[in-house]
């Protein structure tokens, strides 16, 4: 197996892009990436783009497809797969891309995610997204993505004395970066008491508990590390790309409160690049939910379980604090494209570890993480880059 | 919901008819073809569950899919039925008198309609004990 080097990357403002079509964002990301790589598009040897619902948000399937003739491609007849997870379709475009570097099968990869959400209502929205869980065991019995959560908040709750402030400052901090990313859909301060003030969608998550409804795109072009410094005077290295399943169903889960997809991914990650949470500098994570958040960051063993609320709600995750989580904003001020998402944490990380996030810069970051979960946690995808080989 | 996919699970639907494991005496609901702990080596069979089990989590939801079946705020819960197994349901109480824990039981409701004139569904819901 070869190391893999991120050599370049690029994403779009994140929100609602009336003006702009699901073929406009991608174009733009992926354009965007290959000017930072300084690179033109010949020398792009595959594709892979993680997109969860192009048939329901903008009723066009064969994205691959698509995606590489809009790009200019299709004349080289490059092949462009399309990769589906739910929301974890990024991260694990992300892990196939690098899996066919790494492999000797291609040099030059780009990985693109991308989606145009607000194309349709929020019903239609909230109806695609349902179909990341069971549709027929827990869909058709009333169950949306905030239900789900909102159950896994409560038992938390119950089990560990999880309170609302705890949760709610998952939010607050999440935002407070969000101001300091401008492509972040919400670049917006908020309080605690906003979000405990805010409108209720699933008892105990409010509306400011979870991520938006969002367009967008990010890209990240692949080489083997032994070229990628012909690239970039900055390649960022793929230390550990791991991926792991567990149930669909929530209730199937041996403890509701624990994602066994993020511990395995996590454990695997960690196995992989031969490091400990402890050497993890920064880290994205999958906050959908602002429960999603604690859940994560107890998962990826940052934190006991149990103490991730407290833990947030002391400043260990903000900017300054001892493992600063969701620089960007995460998913719920940044924004959350489905199928973009995982992808953009792979940016996120590596304009931290090249030293350009700006004011949201973690000083010396050379080790960062992103975890990338699918539906309430039966896909889970976590990588490990550095900027050391 | 689409009609076959609907009467194809009628019976699992009504009857909280899941499968039961022969060789390692696990139970499953939702029914289960293959036994995950035993895998190939399982004797699954098919169950009717009792119908009696507790709260484990729930949520009330009051933003919900539009639905005229569903009126908001609705109790969704994962209840641990007896034999093992857990299910994602509804609770049919007021949402002040859920509490985790709480003793349920299964009973025959309406779960949806295609449209206002289209074809009703119904199914399993779950009351207080």
């Amino acid at each position: 197996m070869r190391d893999v080097a991120i050599i370049g990357v690029g994403c779009t403002k994140f929100g609602e892009l009336w003006d702009s079509s699901f073929r406009d964002i991608f174009v733009k990301a992926g354009v965007s990436a290959l000017e930072d790589a300084h690179m033109h598009g010949e020398k792009v040897d595959a594709m892979y783009i993680g997109n969860m619902s192009g048939g329901r948000f903008i009723e066009q399937e064969h994205i691959g497809a698509l995606i590489a003739d809009y790009s200019g491609l299709a004349t080289l007849h490059i092949p462009a797969t399309r990769v589906e997870a739910a929301c974890a379709s990024g991260g694990l475009a992300l892990r196939q891309g690098v899996l066919a570097v790494a492999s000797g099968y291609h040099d030059i990869v780009v990985v693109g995610g991308a989606e145009k959400m607000t194309d349709v209502g929020v019903d239609t929205a909230t109806d695609a997204l349902a179909a990341a869980a069971d549709r027929e065991w827990e869909g058709i019995m009333g169950a949306t993505f905030p239900g789900l959560y909102g159950m896994i908040a409560r038992l938390h709750m119950h089990k560990y004395g999880t309170t609302r402030e705890h949760l709610a400052a998952a939010a607050v901090k999440n935002h407070r970066n969000g101001s300091m990313n401008e492509r972040a859909q919400f670049q917006n301060e908020i309080t605690i008491d906003d979000v405990l003030g805010s409108q209720m969608v699933a008892d105990p998550l409010r509306v400011l508990d979870c991520s938006p409804i969002t367009d967008g795109a990010a890209a990240v072009i692949l080489a083997p590390a032994e070229i990628a410094t012909r690239y970039t005077d900055t390649p960022v290295y793929v230390k550990a790309s791991a991926q792991a399943s567990g149930t669909i169903s929530l209730h199937d889960r041996k403890d509701i409160t624990t994602l066994d997809a993020s511990v395995w991914a996590g454990r695997r990650a960690f196995k992989m690049a031969g490091l400990a949470p402890k050497d993890i500098d920064l880290v994205e994570v999958h906050d959908c939910f602002t429960i999603a958040e604690i859940c994560a960051i107890e998962d990826l063993d940052f934190v006991p379980k149990g103490e991730g609320g407290k833990a947030t709600l002391e400043g260990m995750t903000a900017i300054g604090g001892s493992i600063p989580v969701n620089t960007s904003g995460g998913l719920k001020a940044c924004g959350h494209p489905v199928g973009a998402t995982g992808v953009k944490q792979a940016v996120e990380i590596t304009e931290q570890l090249r030293g350009t996030a700006g004011k949201r810069q973690v000083n010396g970051a050379e080790v960062g993480m992103t975890h990338n979960v699918g539906g309430s946690g039966a896909t889970a995808v976590v990588h490990i880059f550095s900027r050391n080989r | 919901m689409a009609v076959p996919r609907f009467w194809r699970r009628l019976k699992n639907l009504y009857n909280l008819l899941g499968t039961h494991c022969k060789n390692c005496g696990s139970y499953y609901y939702p029914p289960r073809n293959i036994c995950p702990a035993c895998r190939r080596g399982g004797k699954v069979e098919p169950y009717k569950f009792k119908g009696a089990g507790e709260v484990l989590t729930y949520t009330i939801i009051h933003g919900g899919p539009k639905d005229n079946a569903r009126p908001t705020p609705y109790v969704l819960a994962i209840i641990k039925l007896d034999e093992g197994p857990r299910l994602t349901s509804q609770i049919v109480a007021n949402p002040e008198d859920v509490k985790i824990g709480m003793r349920v039981k299964s009973v025959f409701r309406k779960l949806g309609e295609e449209s206002k004139h289209g074809i009703i569904y119904y199914g399993t819901k779950f009351i207080p004990a």
